[in-house]
């Protein structure tokens, strides 16, 4: 366990210098953009020199750039996330209630892709060269070139407008009062067409890699072993080269969840979820720098904790990972 | 929905107009209301604020109109265009300073307290006047409000105020909000500014971000039997493809605003148990209008302005972008005003030839490459047709010798970079037109304007007679010369070009057969929607 201790402190000594900079530098992006929060607001209303004024000092953008950096740093010091300046709410309450909407749907995303995709890759990489090798792969390929909004769109014509089996979108259905286990299922069911958009189209990376891990094991000298000693050829695929292959598997998993986040802003715009990919979008279009900030912010944190979860464990599935660590 | 405007307007006018509507005849069936039911519809955006009181917008306006009342809504048979709401009769002296307001009798604020004059004066003078985004420059004059009883109030201006400005004004400036919410504390920060308590049809009941608003039947509303509806619901539909199929999918029952993209509007039309309807946005147009920059020595030449002019092809604009759900423009005021618009105006017919002879006599002769010049052109992002209006400019252009390349910006970018930082030559922008000229209007052609107001000339474009001509017109209370002032206006820009106004048009609504009293009035998507009702 010692190992895996060691790993957590390193990772989070290194976490707080990576989301300085992750802060610091999409406050400058943000910054750089032409445009700032009351400009986005204008739009819609209009307004005379009076009003705009009032409305930049209202919003503290009247401060120098340097000076709302050292307030926010100062701020988020005390944990505090501050006010979004689009929404005149907290961003802390905002982002803790479109979270758990993201964090559901990517879950279950990748948990869809992870799952299909390895067991299909499994499958095809049993037989490495066969028929059914051959059309999963040019079939997950397809999957993978095709654009997320396009998948999207085709799943919501089919499913919802013309066989009317899904909810067309959203989270759950609107204003129902649905509670317990009927809520329950009534998100499981807007969350397929979802959860199939964003899930396919990464289902090939796990597939292929899958595949490719266990072509190459197929050739190493523990194979030849075990299928020397006469085991079944099923539990030769599974326990010995499937395992062997499953290292990548996991590193892909870590790297994907930051994709994940990024495909999730289309997803949730074309399905109406509520979710911190669309608010994203919506904190860029508003330029509300805070609310983009503290999205940046958590979004960070995910990927961090997601990716520290997937190196424990890969020092869980592979001993040789940290060995050397332990002392130090 | 950018923008909104405050209009009233009479039906089409005669003229080949926009709205050649394929739903009109589904319109007019006549239907015994029914009562009960929920309404979805979509919304394409949450407002910051849901208070029409501060936030005069049609983003606002298209949820919080059912809640909160004005003094008074636009219609299509009213006298001036008005139909009572919440004043009964308005009346101005004379002198232009003052306007007497007398009030409905027996209305109850949603929270059981009765509503009087105190709460228009407090509107008024705490809101309208220093806080709303429209009402700070129209109620700029206004000084004190009479409040002789509990059912009269009595606007009284500083300086003389044309009665037929504040009138124009009603349906979109004066959002009464109660008193007794908003008198304690910063008015900004009223919590009621996201959760309005009014006098309307429904209630606030609940909003869940990101996903919709409900709104309740308000069961004490002044107008007995009224509303017909027990819910609405505005469902949030962020991208524009949704809308669509959420109609099909009979998940929504109403998509207004043009949720629906125009491309789309063919095919949903044949979808059985959908109607388009064009009717219901008379008093909410919109203008295509290709901004100026005069600093440009080559636009503040008015022949090079003329040719571009002539170079524009409005009625393919009007077939091919706005695939004939607009109409031409002749000038700053809109075809379908009743009140101020005027024909005799100068014409520019496309015309190629004609258009390069101006600029041959202006001097721009072609290089060798064949071009003039060469400029900046920034097609306003928030409407898809100002984006495909941008890129035909950009080969009308090229026709007459002028290399346009287009500057590509989000909504923010775009504003900062016409309206504060000027750094355009040409740009497309969809200005409103307002039901008045002095509230929308003259702001666009007015020289002495701030760096930084959106909407407005700042293409650094001076001109003194037109000054002149539009502060007159300002203090000019009687309504035929205030008129006719106007109609002077809308020929001198049309003559001098301060901008070129292409095109006007204005929103679609879709809805399922089966929702009642829809469009029934000139602002009607921004009305309260107390008759609206759903069959079974």
């Amino acid at each position: 366990m010692t190992r895996a201790l060691t790993l957590l402190r390193r990772r989070l000594v290194g976490s707080i210098f990576v989301l300085l900079i992750v802060v610091i530098g999409s406050f400058l992006l943000l910054e750089a953009a032409p445009g700032d929060a009351v400009d986005a607001y204008i739009v819609a209303t209009g307004g005379d020199p009076g009003m705009i004024e009032l409305l930049r000092h209202r919003w503290g953008l009247d401060q120098s750039e340097l000076t709302r950096l050292a307030n926010y740093l100062w701020a988020l010091l005390h944990l505090d996330l501050g006010q979004s300046v689009a929404f005149s709410r907290p961003i802390r309450e905002i982002i803790l209630e479109r979270l758990p909407t993201t964090l559901i749907l990517m879950g279950s995303a990748t948990a869809l892709s992870f799952g299909l995709g390895s067991a299909l890759g499994i499958y095809a990489g049993a037989r490495p060269g066969s028929f059914r090798d051959r059309s999963l792969s040019i079939g997950s390929l397809a999957l993978y070139a095709v654009p997320g909004f396009w998948l999207g769109l085709v799943l919501i014509v089919v499913f919802a407008v013309d066989l009317r089996w899904l909810p067309i979108g959203g989270i759950e259905t609107i204003a129902s009062a649905k509670t317990g286990l009927a809520r329950a299922a009534d998100i499981a069911t807007h969350l397929v067409l979802p959860v199939s958009a964003l899930g396919f189209i990464y289902l090939a990376l796990y597939l292929r890699i899958m595949r490719a891990g266990m072509a190459e094991a197929w050739r190493q000298d523990f194979v030849l072993a075990a299928r020397a000693r006469g085991l079944r050829r099923r539990r030769i695929v599974l326990a010995h080269v499937a395992r062997n292959a499953l290292l990548p598997l996991v590193t892909m998993l870590g790297l994907q969840s930051a994709q994940m986040l990024g495909g999730s802003v289309v997803i949730e715009s074309v399905f109406a979820v509520p979710g911190l990919g669309r608010l994203a979008q919506e904190a860029v279009a508003g330029r509300d720098t805070p609310l983009l900030l503290g999205i940046i912010l958590v979004s960070a944190v995910l990927v961090i904790v997601i990716n520290l979860l997937v190196d424990l464990a890969y020092a869980f599935l592979d001993p040789r990972v940290g060995a050397s660590e332990a002392g130090a | 929905m950018s923008e909104f405007t405050i209009s009233r307007r009479g039906l089409l006018s005669g003229s080949a107009l926009l709205l050649a509507s394929t739903a009109l005849p589904t319109i007019g069936r006549a239907q015994t209301p029914k009562k009960g039911g929920r309404l979805i519809v979509a919304a394409d955006s949450e407002p910051r604020d849901l208070n029409p009181a501060i936030v005069a917008s049609n983003g606002v306006f298209f949820i919080s109109s059912k809640i909160v009342e004005t003094l008074a809504e636009a219609s299509f048979d009213g006298k001036d265009g008005l139909d009572p709401r919440l004043a009964l009769s308005w009346e101005g002296a004379a002198d232009g300073l003052s306007v007497t307001f007398k009030l409905r009798d027996g209305v109850k604020w949603h929270d059981g307290k009765p509503f009087t004059a105190a709460d228009v004066a407090f509107s008024a003078l705490q809101i309208w006047k220093p806080l709303q985004n429209l009402g700070r420059t129209v109620f700029k004059d206004l000084s004190t409000v009479d409040t002789p009883d509990d059912l009269t109030a009595i606007f009284k201006f500083a300086k003389p105020t044309p009665f037929q400005l504040i009138r124009n004004a009603l349906p979109a400036l004066s959002s009464v909000v109660p008193k007794h919410v908003y008198e304690n504390g910063k008015i900004e920060d009223n919590p009621a500014n996201n959760a309005p308590v009014g006098t309307g049809p429904f209630k606030f009941a609940e909003y869940k971000a990101g996903q919709y608003y409900r709104l309740a039947r308000n069961d004490d509303y002044w107008s007995k039997d009224e509303p017909y509806l027990d819910e609405i619901v505005y469902q949030v539909l962020p991208d524009r493809t949704s809308a669509a199929a959420a109609l099909e999918a009979e998940e929504i029952q109403l998509a207004a605003f043009s949720a629906v993209p125009l491309a789309d509007l063919d095919r949903i039309s044949k979808v059985p148990g959908l109607k388009v309807v064009t009717k219901g946005y008379e008093g909410l147009t919109y203008q295509l209008v290709v901004e100026i920059n005069h600093r440009r020595k080559e636009l503040a030449d008015l022949k090079v302005r003329q040719a571009i002019a002539h170079a524009i092809d409005k009625d393919f604009v009007v077939k091919t972008i706005f695939l004939g759900y607009a109409a031409t423009a002749t000038g700053p005021v809109p075809k379908n005003d009743p009140q101020f618009y005027t024909a005799d105006v100068p014409a520019y017919p496309f015309d190629v030839a004609k258009a390069n002879e101006l600029l041959d006599e202006a001097g721009y002769k072609r290089a060798d490459d064949g071009k003039r010049f060469s400029l900046r052109l920034l097609p306003a992002p928030y409407f898809n047709e100002t984006k495909q209006f941008g890129d035909y400019l950009r080969q009308a252009l090229a026709a007459i010798g002028i290399d346009a390349k287009i500057v590509n910006n989000d909504s923010a970018a775009h504003i900062k970079a016409v309206y504060t930082d000027h750094a355009f030559d040409l740009a497309v922008g969809p200005p409103v037109f307002r039901g008045d000229p002095a509230i929308s209007t003259t702001i666009l052609v007015q020289s002495g304007i701030p760096d930084g107001v959106p909407f407005s000339n700042q293409g650094g474009y001076k001109n003194a007679e037109l000054d002149a001509l539009i502060a007159k017109a300002s203090e000019t209370l009687d309504t035929a010369a205030r008129t006719e002032l106007y109609r002077e206006f809308q020929k001198k820009v049309a003559a001098d070009l301060p901008l070129i106004n292409v095109a006007e048009w204005s929103f679609i609504s879709v809805a399922r057969d089966t929702v009642g009293n829809i469009a029934n009035n000139p602002r009607w998507a921004v009305s309260n929607w107390a008759d609206t009702y759903l069959e079974s």
